[in-house]
């Protein structure tokens, strides 16, 4: 009170009504993108799997080029008794070991990841772009909804496992098979994610206001609409993949996955199986399934950091 | 409500006939080897037109369709062509079946009550210890595929815990690790689905005004919260159900279990198509009689959902 007293009247001024300065207090400096990339930066675990990831890939990649690299598909065997070099524990010549007809584990199991990220990425961007095309003319379109709802509701009955198996078992087995099989059952769920996201955010009332306002389809789309959607479309995708992986183990164990002749984790993991009751051969199941495990999991929790950090409503 | 499952049933019974029949002509499509057995090499061209003929595969595919449905009325899938000969199909199968329900029940019990007490569990203790634990649970079940981390649950657990690694009926300690496995798949989905509608519903409005007037923290659970998850239950059943029938194929083959999901497995490797054809229409119309009870359910324990509004509603 009494400091209060002490203050001198000329340290107050009246301030200016500015309208000038009244419009500038709503503006920021908000990129969608920027604060999608901060957003993720924050989450460490994430940044440490996209970078072991993004290493574990490219190495994928380039592994056939690196130097002392021996063929996947390659039968070795020991110069000395002209015999195969079956069931080999890992050692100096063979990091990872050999398998039961004597082939390099180490470069099979690399090349068996290339196989299966091929389907994968060619299963994931299929029903990337079948999902939003379906998704976006069903959410729209509302003459279409019924007859789509209908049809989703008939296919949503029968269980994927067993239409995938269905369409392995008729189309003779193959890398073109088993593209066809997924692509045939994976695109449908996320056709219907997508179609719910446009039925659920088209009428909101900002979306109101802004064609209200006259502001073009387009820019609705873009500014408004997609970024919603980018988190959905990642998040599905990067499960997706993993996905795929999946089935194709499990298609390979039931027999109607790839030839045996071209590697893939699917088939690696199924070779593993079919000694794991030795303690000594484990090794040819262990190491297949960690690579797996890797990539599935890794792509799961970044698939789910992702569309975190991607969803507008966490960016403040 | 009973005006609702009728006509939720008239859909099932439409889907059911369109999936049947798409099924059926899908089938046609397979090469013709799987119809001819073991004999298949030694068969001239003439002899194999007559089996297709006398099977009526050579008539026109609305003819087969008619005498496929006219023969499903009494009850004849067929005969088995490869996996035992000349045996009626149904008789195959139909020893198989109790094994297949009762593997089925018991892992949707079991996921049921486990993955609710999950997750309940991991509301409670949100953001501490436990949570991050089943956290790491679901994110494992989820990401990892159920072809793989069986085969270790297989090779490891039947080891630690000193169980069978294969199934036998007369030894009671064998059925467990197939049914645990069954139910590993199910306990995370229900244990997500429970946490997160239990970290939404904590923070409503009428949680809050029941806090307000002073209930207690359980009687706040017991009459409320639990009380409406009811409805995320029943909306994640048919989810577990088609979940539980893709892990039983692969379950009952891995551990030769004598039901229907290792036998699809069986005649599927020795391409009997016959076989293949009843087995595939059994395990759509169980996906199909799932959905519908699910969906039944859900309109029983939700007022709010009425046929109109049930899909696609505006």
């Amino acid at each position: 009170m009494q400091e209060m007293e002490n203050l001198s009247a000329d340290l107050f001024t009246f301030a200016e009504f500015d309208a000038e300065s009244g419009e500038r207090t709503g503006y920021s400096d908000y990129s969608y993108w920027k604060c999608t990339v901060r957003v993720f930066l924050k989450n460490w675990v994430a940044v440490a799997l996209l970078v072991l990831l993004a290493a574990l890939l490219l190495f994928t990649f380039i592994q056939p080029f690196l130097p002392a690299q021996k063929s996947p598909t390659e039968i070795y065997n020991d110069p000395a008794t002209g015999m195969q070099i079956r069931n080999l524990a890992p050692c100096k010549a063979f990091w990872f070991g050999t398998n039961s007809i004597g082939q390099d584990l180490w470069s099979r199991i690399w090349s068996g990841t290339r196989t299966s990220l091929l389907i994968a990425f060619t299963v994931g961007v299929f029903e990337i772009f079948m999902g939003i095309a379906f998704g976006a003319a069903w959410g729209y379109i509302r003459r279409l909804d019924r007859f789509m709802t209908e049809l989703y509701n008939v296919l949503r009955n029968v269980p994927t496992v067993i239409l995938l198996m269905l369409l392995a078992y008729i189309l003779r087995p193959g890398f073109k098979t088993m593209v066809i099989a997924m692509c045939t059952t994976g695109w449908l769920g996320m056709a219907l994610f997508i179609r719910n996201q446009i039925v659920i955010i088209r009428d909101r009332e900002y979306n109101l206001a802004s064609r209200c306002l006259g502001t073009p389809t387009r820019r609705i789309i873009m500014k408004n609409l997609l970024p919603y959607l980018v988190s959905v479309i990642m998040l599905q995708t990067a499960l997706s993949i993993p996905g795929t992986i999946g089935w194709e183990v499990f298609l390979t164990y039931i027999g109607i996955g790839l030839p045996v002749s071209i590697p893939s984790l699917g088939n690696l993991v199924n070779e593993g199986r079919m000694i794991m009751m030795s303690p000594d051969l484990r090794y040819q199941l262990i190491f297949p399934t960690l690579v797996l495990s890797f990539i599935t999991i890794s792509l799961y929790m970044l698939g789910n950091a992702f569309s975190d950090a991607s969803d507008p409503r966490n960016h403040v | 409500m009973l005006k609702y499952a009728l006509k939720r049933l008239s859909q099932s019974i439409v889907t059911l006939f369109l999936v049947v029949t798409l099924v059926f002509l899908l089938m046609r499509l397979l090469p013709v080897e799987g119809y001819f057995g073991a004999r298949s090499d030694k068969l001239t061209e003439a002899q194999r037109v007559a089996i297709l003929d006398k099977m009526g595969l050579l008539d026109p595919w609305y003819v087969q369709v008619g005498s496929f449905y006219k023969n499903l009325a009494k009850g004849d899938l067929g005969t088995s062509t490869i996996y035992r000969m000349d045996v009626p199909v149904t008789e195959v199968i139909a020893p198989r079946i109790p094994y297949s329900v009762y593997f089925g029940l018991v892992a949707t019990a079991v996921s049921l009550l486990l993955g609710l007490a999950m997750g309940v569990h991991m509301a409670r203790f949100k953001g501490r210890f436990w949570d991050k634990t089943w956290t790491g649970y679901v994110v494992f079940i989820n990401a990892v595929p159920l072809a793989v981390y069986l085969l270790f649950v297989q090779l490891y657990a039947s080891d630690l815990l000193r169980l069978p690694i294969l199934f036998d009926k007369h030894d009671p300690k064998s059925w467990i690790l197939p049914a645990a496995s069954m139910s590993l798949g199910g306990i995370a989905g229900y244990a997500m689905w429970m946490r997160r509608y239990m970290v939404d519903e904590l923070n409503k409005d009428y949680i809050k005004l029941a806090r307000a007037k002073g209930m207690s923290s359980s009687a706040i659970m017991l009459k409320h919260v639990m009380r409406n998850a009811y409805v995320p239950m029943a909306q994640y059943l048919p989810a577990a159900i088609l979940a539980t029938i893709s892990g039983s194929i692969y379950i009952e083959s891995l551990y030769s279990i004598p039901g229907m999901g290792g036998l699809l497995v069986d005649v599927i490797q020795r391409q009997d198509n016959p076989m293949v054809q009843a087995l595939v229409l059994i395990f759509s119309s169980v996906g199909i009689v799932g959905l519908f009870l699910g969906d039944v359910l859900m309109a029983m324990v939700d007022p709010r959902i009425k046929y109109e509004k049930c899909e696609g509603a505006r």
